[in-house]
């Protein structure tokens, strides 16, 4: 059996611990490129958002490279994602690949369910292996989360940006060999240590909230690496989601650290007083709670056509102008040109520093 | 006496004879907005996000004029669910907040949740608090409320016969039966989602244009709930969008039906669920001629016209050609 699983930012990372450490033979599907894109679009429903698309891209270039068995997570809506795994699967099989799928519905903060759900995925292992393995995943996740928020707090302060890439790729390759939790904490230490070390510059960091849609969030070839450009441009992004609260949040109910959901749901209140599936209460909850922490600004990125999304779009600018916080939306398919991403990128940038200035300016009359 | 305004559009299709029986019976005059005309649109893509999809900007057009008008409540519901684990979709979840945060002179509102998806609990409570706002007693808004229920099922039993929805409420509210059209030498099943496919602005009145050219037309609501029910859990798993669910069992219970030459689905651009409901069922229908139409407030009336046109032609060429030799149709 060789197990393949779709890509979504870094989580391939925690995902090849886990189905590794289930005995599972892996083949990860090579990282998202323009050939991705363009088998995602040719054969996806031509109006899918596009994590669907990127989805079957995925599994095709997998499948190509000798992968029999998908691994894929399900769930049961309103979003359009509970019925992801249903589609491709069809659309694959339309293909004439031959494959297995196993889909990991998403049980109502029941942990043990997830724990007998992999267990039986997984190749003859005990339970007490199981739990191990879960754990040592999360111990690398823990570490690539650790790595992007030093990436993402460093990046626009530091003069040599390249080198600070580099050690940051290097560290994330070397956490997915790693194979001992000491070994992962040393990786760690090491390449913390080393982003630190970069001279930084004293130009003066707008810091952005970025909200939205969690794939379109995580994976930063569906939203043309709008961070990386973010820390070019000297502005700090501080994200929404992060892939350990999603799981703490949906997955263990919350058991595994102090969740700060609840807060975030109230905060969206009175904006929008009633779940609307994904993420687009938290969207308004957290576009509230960055204005609260004085940010300059938010962005909200989502697929075109994520409903949760245009619910909170259609809400945002209510919220933007009572908590007096700039934001923008955009929206990302295979259509979108970078050009276009970067210029509309810069001028809110542009602005956010424009109004900045003038509310230090009048500070000092 | 109050006056409770009520959309002409989204689930007015589905739900109008039990919300104005309700209102009446609580002692208020129901005010509904005019048939969707351009005046609409246009108010409703002005105030609608983009991205929105066009029923959902249609119904903002509505909610617009209904402002504008002297109301002493906006009836503005929120459908989370109308069945046990099931949803309609996120935007009928925050429509309230959605027309909330975009219109700021709205009159007091009333903004039922709808929502059965575990048990009927929250929506009894739901019913005896506008009962409250109406200075009701106890018990009574929910007396109200089933014999709402009675008269929609009343309206349900117009639309088993081969009336569109629309056509129904206008029977139920005392209107004569229209004459049936006819003659027909066609049988197409017509599916979507009712807020567009019975609006004739929205859906380029592509029931009228149907029964022109001679086609007698086979709607979801003509079916017995139970098909329906029975194809769609033929699925490897339950779609739990309700209108989803209902599109996928009628059109593979049509499927099965031998008086019906093709089907049609229309399908709204930016809809979430048709975007997968529909390529689901084209990748199921194996027996018989499928097309899925888009429509969005772009969408030129001729194009829709001549794509219909050309799939009765060719269902007419490919019946007269299995008459004549016996030969099968796909060559």
């Amino acid at each position: 059996m060789k197990v393949t699983f779709p890509h979504m930012g870094n989580a391939c990372i925690t995902i090849n611990a886990l189905l590794k450490g289930l005995n599972l033979e892996v083949i990860t599907p090579p990282p998202i490129s323009k050939k991705t894109f363009e088998l995602g679009v040719k054969y996806s429903p031509e109006f899918a958002c596009l994590p669907l698309k990127l989805n079957v891209g995925n599994f095709i270039e997998a499948l190509e490279k000798g992968a029999d068995t998908i691994v894929m997570a399900g769930g049961w809506g309103p979003c359009r994602f509970g019925y992801y795994a249903q589609v491709e699967r069809d659309i694959l099989k339309d293909l004439g690949y031959e494959f297995e799928i196993v889909i990991l519905e998403a049980p109502d903060h029941q942990v043990s369910e997830l724990v007998q759900q992999l267990k039986s995925l997984g190749n003859n292992i005990s339970l007490w292996k199981a739990i191990n393995t879960i754990h040592f995943a999360w111990m690398k996740l823990q570490a690539v989360e650790t790595l992007e928020k030093e990436l993402e707090f460093c990046l626009p302060r530091v003069i040599d940006k390249s080198l600070l890439q580099k050690i940051y790729q290097t560290a994330l390759q070397d956490t997915d060999a790693a194979c001992s939790r000491k070994k992962i904490q040393q990786i760690l230490h090491q390449a913390v240590l080393e982003m630190r070390e970069i001279p930084q510059s004293r130009q003066q960091i707008i810091k952005i909230g970025l909200v939205g849609e969690i794939y379109t969030i995580l994976e930063p070839s569906s939203n043309y690496h709008l961070i990386d450009y973010m820390g070019y441009l000297g502005v700090e992004v501080t994200r929404a989601i992060y892939l350990s609260d999603w799981i703490n949040d949906h997955l263990l109910g919350g058991w595994i650290k102090k969740s700060h959901n609840r807060h975030i749901i109230r905060s969206s209140q009175p904006y929008i007083n009633y779940f609307v599936g994904g993420h687009g209460q938290q969207t308004i909850g957290y576009t509230v709670d960055f204005a609260r922490r004085h940010y300059h600004g938010v962005i909200q990125i989502a697929p075109l056509t994520c409903m949760p999304e245009i619910v909170a779009h259609s809400i945002l600018p209510r919220v933007s102008e009572a908590e007096n916080i700039p934001v923008m939306t955009m929206y990302f398919d295979e259509h979108a040109g970078e050009a276009g991403i970067q210029t509309r990128l810069e001028a809110f940038v542009d602005m956010l520093r424009r109004k900045n200035r003038r509310q230090d300016n009048s500070k000092e009359a | 006496m109050k006056k409770v305004g009520i959309a002409r559009a989204l689930f007015y299709y589905y739900y109008y004879p039990l919300w104005k029986t309700f209102f009446q019976e609580m002692g208020a005059e129901v005010l509904l907005s005019r048939e969707t005309n351009k005046l609409t649109i246009q108010n409703g893509i002005d105030l609608a996000v983009d991205e929105t999809c066009f029923p959902v900007k249609v119904y903002y057009g509505h909610v617009q004029e209904l402002c504008r008008q002297n109301i002493d409540y906006l009836f503005l519901p929120r459908v989370v669910s109308i069945e046990p684990r099931s949803y309609i979709c996120p935007k009928f979840m925050g429509l309230p907040d959605m027309i909330k945060a975009s219109m700021l002179d709205l009159p007091p509102v009333i903004d039922m949740v709808i929502d059965v998806s575990i048990n009927n609990k929250m929506l009894k409570r739901e019913i005896e608090r506008i009962g409250k706002i109406f200075g009701r007693r106890q018990g009574n808004a929910s007396a109200a409320y089933d014999h709402g229920l009675a008269e929609l099922e009343k309206c349900r039993a117009l639309s088993r016969q081969g009336f569109t929805l629309r056509e129904a409420v206008k029977i139920w509210e005392g209107d004569p039966l229209p004459p049936l059209p006819g003659p027909f030498d066609l049988n197409i099943g017509l599916l979507g989602h009712g807020y567009s496919l019975y609006d004739p602005v929205i859906s380029m009145n592509i029931v009228h244009t149907l029964r022109e050219m001679g086609c007698r037309l086979y709607f979801p609501e003509m079916l017995e709930m139970e098909d329906i029910e029975r194809e769609a859990a033929t699925l490897p798993k339950r779609v739990f969008w309700t209108l989803g669910r209902k599109m996928v069992g009628s059109s593979l219970q049509m499927e099965k039906d031998p008086r019906i030459d093709g089907i049609i689905y229309l399908a709204s651009f930016g809809c979430g669920p048709d975007s997968m409901i529909g390529e689901t069922i084209e990748r199921k229908m194996k027996d018989k001629v499928y097309m899925l139409l888009t429509v969005d407030e772009h969408t030129g009336e001729a194009g829709l016209h001549t794509r219909l046109e050309a799939f009765c032609d060719m269902l007419r060429r490919r019946r007269s050609i299995s008459h004549e030799s016996y030969l099968s149709s796909h060559g």
